[in-house]
């Protein structure tokens, strides 16, 4: 009764404080943004309560191992028996083979030198794009030259796949490994830029207004209160940069005439090593999500915040 | 709702040679504020806005008063001009004999809810004004603490804001206000959003504060029973465009308590700013009416 009557005070003041409601409306919004991460309850909650965890996840995990299990059995009988009904698994390797062969890269060099050079491109072009992207982000949303400069590019580039860019890349850098992580940091850049913009321009005017009667300035209001405010969706936009980084590295890769996870899986292709192929890509998609996975624990401390008041 | 506090033991924690550092001798006069002839009026898509007209008031050093309203009568923004947030179109406003430009630590706000830095500690909320100060880090715990033992929440002192209920946020908040020393405590609303038993209850923690405190105080409120319990002096404002239509002088003896909520002297200014006010709320009816 009483937040509904003073609700309506504030709605029907002018504009200075129109903000406040809308400030409320968001912090709640905020919770369930498509572009924000989950609360910390269960990304905390392992170590804290680690009885309850496994009493709630454990069962959960149970059920996603067997998932991933399943499918793999059905992968096995369906090559092992030529399933051919439309999708033809004829000349799919079945898990079996795929796993010997796996055997065979691991206990060899080679494939650790491809990994190797995949993780050194992702973390060079990753650096920059998180660097650069927050920066502008930053810039973007606190300035509106700065977005209205800037968006036009993004709008445009964002859209173009990171293979269409292989042909520029070749042409205006001077090596094959700058063409490569060039593509990669196109890739992990825009989700930064983009979630940081969204997280600074969220900023509460409230604390704002809180943050400069208690005399701060300007430097200390964007270090203060505008990134901590908008640091749950940069550490989103970060986690998604990371994702499409491994994606980009792979269509960057097939410039490469030596080395790397994506030229790998391509080169088998080429060679017509259908088991390598498999081991390539799912070992893409391992890195992928355990590089996303550190990215996400490795920002916790940022949100410690948020995951306490998780429930109230 | 643990918000029932023995304040009286932790004033004794209180800085009382930097509050007396801070306003002079006795007798200087510190928090001073006057509002000369403003007019504020907001552009919007719609046509021009005038959010208050003519509006005047002189507070003096020391005094808490209220400024009481309906809805949309301009109230908190007469008070965002004094806290340096919104400009006047006409007239000016003065703090101790300085026109009020924009906003600064010599005039503390405590916003109605969700002004806490959800990502900083309590402690760290209430240091945050002695560290843009100037002070150093130690210094500004060591204030802080003070403050938060002064609203009663020292325990808490490492939790972040979103564990606390809505009365110790709002405690919380007066305790950061007040942290820089002010001379002049602009309160949007604190209280509205809260439970009306924590309300009287913060209500009568705030009192106990002030009377240590003697800053000055401007309370922003359409509660009247609120307006008549905490305050000196009552400006009653009237709705679109927001004017000045009273100043009741509340001439009720302190220390305050919540017996008093019954006295028949308490009952007779409830009375009047009651008639104010439903006139007023009447008017702005009408013209809602009319206008819609």
């Amino acid at each position: 009764m009483d937040s509904k009557s003073n609700a309506a005070i504030r709605t029907a003041e002018p504009p200075a404080n129109a903000t406040d409601i809308a400030e409320t409306d968001e912090q709640t919004a905020k919770g369930s943004a498509l572009l924000t991460p989950k609360t910390g309850s269960s990304t905390e909650a392992p170590s804290r309560l680690s009885g309850t965890w496994l009493k709630t996840m454990g069962p959960r995990y149970l059920v996603r191992i067997t998932a991933l299990i399943v499918a793999v059995i059905l992968w096995e009988l369906a090559s092992q028996n030529g399933f051919n009904v439309y999708i033809n698994f004829d000349n799919i390797p079945a898990p079996s083979i795929v796993g010997a062969a796996l055997v065979t890269e691991l206990t060899g060099s080679e494939f650790y030198l491809h990994i190797l050079h995949s993780l050194e491109r992702v973390a060079i072009a990753y650096v920059i794009a998180v660097v650069l992207g927050v920066l502008l982000g930053v810039a973007m949303g606190r300035s509106r030259w700065a977005e209205d400069i800037i968006m036009p590019y993004i709008e445009l580039l964002r859209p173009i796949p990171a293979v269409a860019w292989i042909p520029l890349a070749i042409l205006m850098l001077p090596t094959e490994q700058s063409s490569i992580i060039f593509i990669t940091f196109l890739g992990a850049l825009f989700p930064v830029i983009l979630n940081t913009v969204h997280g600074v321009e969220q900023t509460s005017d409230v604390l704002v207004r809180a943050a400069r009667s208690l005399g701060a300035s300007r430097a200390a209001i964007l270090w203060h209160v505008v990134l901590p405010g908008a640091m749950p969706s940069i550490v989103a936009g970060l986690a998604i940069g990371m994702g499409v980084a491994w994606f980009s590295l792979l269509a960057g890769e097939i410039i490469s005439g030596q080395y790397g996870i994506g030229y790998y899986t391509w080169n088998s292709y080429t060679l017509i090593q259908y088991p390598q192929i498999i081991i390539g890509m799912l070992t893409i998609g391992g890195l992928g999500t355990l590089c996303t996975l550190l990215v996400r624990k490795g920002c916790n401390p940022l949100l410690k915040w948020q995951a306490k008041g998780g429930h109230s | 709702m643990n918000d029932a506090l023995a304040t009286d033991n932790r004033l004794a924690v209180l800085d009382h040679s930097r509050l007396q550092a801070k306003s002079g001798k006795p007798g200087a006069e510190r928090g001073r504020v006057s509002v000369r002839d403003v007019d504020i009026v907001f552009e919007t898509a719609t046509g021009s806005h005038v959010a208050v007209q003519n509006a005047s008031l002189t507070v003096r050093p020391g005094e808490f008063i209220c400024l009481l309203g309906p809805s949309g009568c301009g109230k908190s923004t007469l008070m965002n001009t004094i806290a340096g947030f919104v400009k006047p179109s006409q007239g000016e406003v003065k703090v101790d004999g300085k026109a009020v430009t924009e906003p600064g630590p010599d005039r503390g706000m405590v916003f109605q809810q969700h002004s806490l830095f959800p990502w900083k500690t309590v402690k760290e909320n209430v240091a945050f004004g002695p560290l843009m100060s100037g002070v150093g880090s130690q210094e500004a715990n060591s204030v802080a603490r003070t403050f938060l033992s002064l609203v009663g929440l020292a325990a808490f002192e490492n939790a972040y804001p979103n564990t606390l209920s809505g009365g110790m946020q709002q405690r919380v908040g007066i305790a950061r206000a007040l942290a820089n020393y002010p001379s002049v405590l602009l309160m949007d609303e604190p209280f509205g959003a809260l439970d009306a038993q924590t309300r009287i209850m913060m209500q009568e923690n705030l009192l106990d504060i002030w009377r240590e405190f003697r800053n000055t105080v401007v309370f922003v409120t359409h509660d009247i029973d609120e307006a008549v319990f905490l305050s000196d002096r009552i400006v009653v404002m009237s709705a679109s465009p927001g004017q000045i239509i009273a100043d009741i002088d509340v001439n009720l003896p302190r220390p305050r308590e919540q017996s008093l909520l019954t006295s028949p002297e308490f009952m007779a200014l409830k009375r009047q700013c009651l008639d104010l006010i439903r006139q007023e709320t009447l008017n702005a009816f009408k013209q809602q009416n009319k206008t819609g």
